[in-house]
């Protein structure tokens, strides 16, 4: 429980540790792309966790990252294949970034920070807590870009049409959200 | 240390080979599923279709055939454009066989949501100038001289719009054997299929819904 809560707050992938910005500013531009890439990531994290821990010994330490690697760009291989498959629609929205998890530096840094070292279900956890991190933070970050931008919250429209700043679906209004809600997470988190 | 990794990079890519034999078949029947649905949008009641191909502007771009006990209903044409704010668009044209566009739907897009996006919405400007209207190939938006609203700030999106659902009157066109008129992009079109280009266009006994 410890280890999920830690990975919701005091260790929040995109805004404690700022790890994964690419797909944070990249599919945030609604509430549900960006929670749709936060579960994605989020699978793809525990499965390599696991997977990364239950073979931690087995790796010699010169071919670990090459052998890390592998293991991710399976699992988010898998993942596309799983999303195209079964939800083609959110497939299409998110296309070019699930591929791009293999490169998110959460997954890595978890596996080499976290799985390497810790036993397979503290690992799990680790999954869990960090995945959901990211989740709850791509969500929110897709939710505030949303209402700013286009007047609704996963594609509902909330009557404001009239007041949306364009900006805040494109990329410059990415890093203004981010920043602010960095700001008002620390806050928060620090009391 | 090689064998390690070897043995590993084996073991995943067993994995993956196993994942993709057991999705093969959903990710087709979702394909097939998505293309069924966008025909069904585009074109009136019918019970065949019949696919012939074209390249216009080095673009492969589809023609259904549709026929009802027979008859032909019209034509969706799959058509793409390049020129896409972010990418290529990709729309299904729904003709009826007097040669008005029926429906447009878009089928893959990657716009600016919120401005480009609005291009899927029903109802929008966009498909509100095209359907019903004769299909010349000669869409254009307003500000270049055309008929058709673009949507708001969103006129680059707008005119790719324009120029896939342009390409896929050109494409009917070469099917059904009408003349392309001067200036549209695709007079130069290679049919493919002779066979479709000169079947006749069944004008009688056409059921409109």
């Amino acid at each position: 429980m410890q280890i999920i809560l830690s990975g919701i707050l005091k260790n929040n992938p995109v805004f404690v540790l700022v790890l994964g910005m690419c797909p944070t500013l990249g599919t945030t531009t609604s509430a549900s792309n960006g929670m749709g890439m936060g579960l994605a990531t989020m699978a793809v994290l525990i499965m390599s966790n696991l997977v990364i821990s239950l073979i931690k010994n087995v790796i010699p330490d010169k071919v670990r990252i090459p052998s890390f690697i592998v293991v991710i760009a399976s699992f988010v291989t898998i993942i596309q294949m799983v999303m195209e498959a079964f939800v083609p629609a959110l497939y299409a929205s998110l296309g070019l970034f699930i591929p791009l998890i293999v490169v998110n530096c959460i997954i890595l840094g978890r596996a080499e920070a976290f799985a390497s070292k810790n036993s397979p279900l503290d690992s799990i956890l680790d999954g869990i807590g960090i995945g959901l991190g990211f989740t709850v933070a791509l969500t929110a970050v897709g939710a505030a870009r949303e209402i700013l931008g286009s007047g609704a919250i996963f594609g509902m429209p909330l009557g404001i049409a009239d007041f949306t700043p364009l900006v805040f679906v494109l990329a410059p209004g990415g890093f203004l959200t981010l920043g602010y809600l960095m700001v008002l997470f620390n806050k928060l988190a620090k009391k | 240390m090689v064998a390690v990794l070897f043995s590993i990079t084996l073991i995943a890519s067993a994995g993956v080979g196993a994942v993709n034999m057991i999705t093969v078949e959903p990710i087709a029947a979702a394909k097939a599923a998505a293309t069924e649905a966008a025909l069904g949008q585009v074109l009136p009641a019918f019970d065949k279709t019949e696919i012939s191909e074209q390249t216009i502007d080095d673009m492969p771009i589809k023609v259904y055939t549709a026929t009802q006990n027979g008859q032909e209903v019209g034509f969706a044409v799959e058509s793409m454009t390049k020129s896409g704010f972010s990418g290529v668009i990709k729309v299904m044209v729904g003709f009826l066989p007097d040669g008005t566009i029926n429906n447009v739907n878009v089928l893959q897009q990657a716009e600016t949501p919120g401005l480009g996006t609005k291009m899927c919405d029903e109802g929008n400007p966009l498909l509100a100038g095209v359907k019903g209207k004769e299909a010349t190939g000669t869409f254009k938006v307003t500000k270049d001289g055309g008929e058709v609203d673009a949507l708001t700030a969103a006129t680059i999106s707008s005119r790719a719009y324009l120029d896939a659902v342009n390409r896929a009157c050109v494409a009917m066109m070469n099917v059904t054997g009408q003349e392309a008129p001067d200036g549209v992009s695709g007079a130069t079109a290679v049919a493919e299929n002779a066979e479709q280009a000169e079947e006749p266009v069944a004008q009688e006994g056409v059921q409109n819904e």
